[in-house]
């Protein structure tokens, strides 16, 4: 028997019961919808996760005080217990390192922002002129920090803080009371949209110093080194650290983090969350697969009579089972297929639906469901291949 | 050489506790180009003694020489190969496969033997013809009646050009004048050289046979030349 001929007998055959064909190829197509669309979901989250991060700058450096990774037994950790604080002064020292390119030191506290009596929470941030490049954040109206006056009491105020405040009285040139001081207001940032942690939208920045009053401390909460570029991140590191460990008597006790390293992170995290769910999809693929196989065991109850009539007329058991197995095969080709086409549409609507989220499943996603589908189906019909090419001719025949 | 040769065949079927012989040392030569018919009762062993000389039942002792070659040895496979080359069935109830043509069911022994699907047509279409089938080529089973479904099925079973053809009661499920031309067909195909052997419990069909062989209790009681 030709392989062309076992093709096309078979494709009669699955032909012969539409209905019985058209369920099968539905639960191996919801199967493999169900990989596409739920991959495309997370993958997606990654993707926007990734996409946020990579807003935020992607050559950064993100100093924080203290030693977070553990080393063992230190003896200079068992004399000095207490990291030093990092100071204006440290941040200062960075801008010297030749791989850097912007330094902006960050200091962090809330307090209560009053306005011609109304009053509000705000999350206060004392930093530097070059912060604002740094975050690669856009100004509304007014400008940023000045360069030249360190001390200087004025604010810069997040879009959400201006519209809730201020209303629509121009907010440039107000005085606004933070806490017990008077700032007076030379910029609004522009709207920013949904950012990872804080939201630069609520925020009031300061000048560092300003801040530091304030909050009756001379610390800082980061320091924030941006790269010359992104293949200079590590020697920026590298020189970061160097410095700080001369200025801190030798000691490193400060974390250094990358940029590229926390996106790492979460891309780890969030594929492997994709993994999982792709692998909770792919139980209903198998769910498919046990189908797969109780339809054609029934299509060879069924068939029985034309089983025992074909080895009558000569067919090897070999030839059976072909047939049967390529019967299998292209039913849940065919479900792979409408299951591609089901889960592209149903990742299409969800990315209509949710614009930020970029639902596009991964090719590796779409190429195993449709290989685990084409596997199932095959890996099941075998059985009852096996079934049909082991039945008795006598017996077969004598099936109406 | 005889076309087919039995000796000492046995065939037990045990149903629970019973034991029945289908069976029993049994031994028949028929040449090629006879004209056989096969007759007694039901559960006489008629049926069995079919499905022992067309390779889709083995004996359980004895052994079966088809053209001199020792048949009950081989493997199931190469039974296969041998009922597609040498042998052609035709059953009572036609047993055509009812999704296909009458075109592509006479097809079918080519197919399953590997026949180039140029020279398969070529061969369907001079069958159709000979059977008085032209016009119904592209029919369903559903669509043919009675006699014409009996006649693709024997166009199916001489299609390889077979030396043997067993039918079973072939008329059985036909009216008399359509089963009378049924019997004219196969008879002009044995008139042609084939072998053909007819199991039957109609005596008026029995006796249009040169030789009649009747079964009893799994035993040949007569065997006679007519």
């Amino acid at each position: 028997m030709k392989p062309s001929d076992t093709l096309r007998f078979a494709t009669r055959a699955a032909l012969g019961t539409p209905l019985r064909a058209a369920l099968m190829v539905l639960a191996m197509a919801i199967g493999v919808a169900a990989v596409v669309v739920l991959t495309a979901l997370g993958d997606g989250a990654r993707r926007y996760v990734v996409n946020e991060f990579a807003s935020l700058g992607s050559s950064l450096v993100i100093v924080l005080p203290g030693r977070s990774e553990t080393g063992g037994f230190n003896p200079v950790n068992a004399i000095t217990s207490t990291p030093r604080d990092l100071t204006v002064d440290d941040a200062q020292a960075l801008t010297r390192a030749p791989a850097v390119q912007r330094v902006a030191p960050i200091a962090v506290g809330t307090s209560e922002a009053v306005w011609n009596g109304k009053l509000r929470d705000v999350t206060l941030v004392g930093t530097t002129a070059d912060y604002l490049e740094l975050r690669r954040m856009e100004l509304a109206q007014g400008r940023f920090l000045p360069r030249e006056e360190p001390n200087a009491a004025v604010a810069v105020i997040g879009a959400k803080i201006q519209s809730e405040l201020f209303g629509a009285t121009p907010a440039l040139g107000q005085v606004l009371r933070i806490g017990d001081r008077r700032v007076r207001v030379i910029g609004v940032l522009a709207q920013s949209g949904q950012g990872l942690g804080m939201n630069a939208d609520e925020v009031v920045i300061l000048p560092v110093a300003v801040a530091q009053a304030m909050f009756n401390s001379n610390t800082l909460f980061r320091i924030l080194v941006e790269a010359k570029e992104r293949s200079l991140i590590e020697p920026a590191k590298a020189q970061t650290l160097a410095i700080l460990k001369a200025r801190h008597d030798g000691e490193e006790d400060v974390t250094v983090i990358t940029q590229d390293a926390v996106l790492a992170t979460f891309d780890r995290i969030l594929s492997t969350l994709t993994y999982g769910v792709a692998g909770i999809a792919a139980i209903s693929l198998s769910v498919a697969g046990i189908l797969v196989m109780n339809v054609m065991l029934v299509a060879v109850t069924q068939r029985t009579a034309e089983i025992g009539l074909m080895k009558a007329l000569g067919a090897e058991g070999r030839m059976i089972r072909n047939a049967f197995l390529t019967e299998a095969a292209l039913l849940s080709a065919a479900g792979a297929v409408a299951g591609f086409l089901l889960g592209q549409a149903g990742a299409f609507v969800l990315r209509t639906a949710v614009k930020v989220l970029p639902a596009y499943p991964p090719d590796w996603a779409v190429i195993a469901a449709l290989a685990t589908a084409l596997a199932t189906g095959l890996v099941f019909g075998v059985m009852p291949a096996n079934r049909a090419a082991r039945l008795d001719p006598v017996d077969a025949l004598a099936k109406r | 050489m005889p076309l087919i040769e039995l000796s000492g065949i046995e065939r037990v079927f045990r149903l629970g506790d019973s034991v029945v012989h289908a069976l029993a040392n049994l031994d028949l030569s028929i040449e090629a180009g006879e004209y056989v018919a096969v007759m007694g009762a039901s559960g006489s062993g008629k049926s069995t003694l079919l499905n022992l000389l067309g390779l889709l039942d083995r004996p359980d002792a004895g052994r079966y020489r088809l053209e001199g070659r020792d048949v009950t040895t081989l493997t199931a496979d190469e039974q296969a190969r041998v009922r597609r080359e040498k042998i052609g069935f035709v059953f009572q109830s036609f047993h055509l496969v009812p999704r296909l043509t009458a075109a592509e069911n006479i097809a079918l022994p080519l197919m399953l033997a590997g026949v180039p699907p140029s020279e398969r047509a070529k061969r369907v279409e001079k069958a159709l013809a000979d059977f008085g089938l032209a016009q119904r080529a592209d029919h369903r089973p559903d669509q043919l009646s009675g006699g014409q479904r009996q006649r693709v099925a024997i166009a199916r079973a001489t299609i390889m050009r077979p030396a043997l053809i067993l039918a079973d009661e072939p008329t059985g499920n036909l009216d008399r004048a359509t089963g009378e031309e049924v019997v004219h067909l196969l008879e002009s195909l044995n008139a042609g050289g084939v072998t053909l052997i007819l199991v039957t419990h109609d005596a008026s069909l029995g006796s249009r046979a040169r030789r009649r062989i009747v079964m009893q209790d799994g035993r040949k009681i007569i065997d006679e030349a007519l």
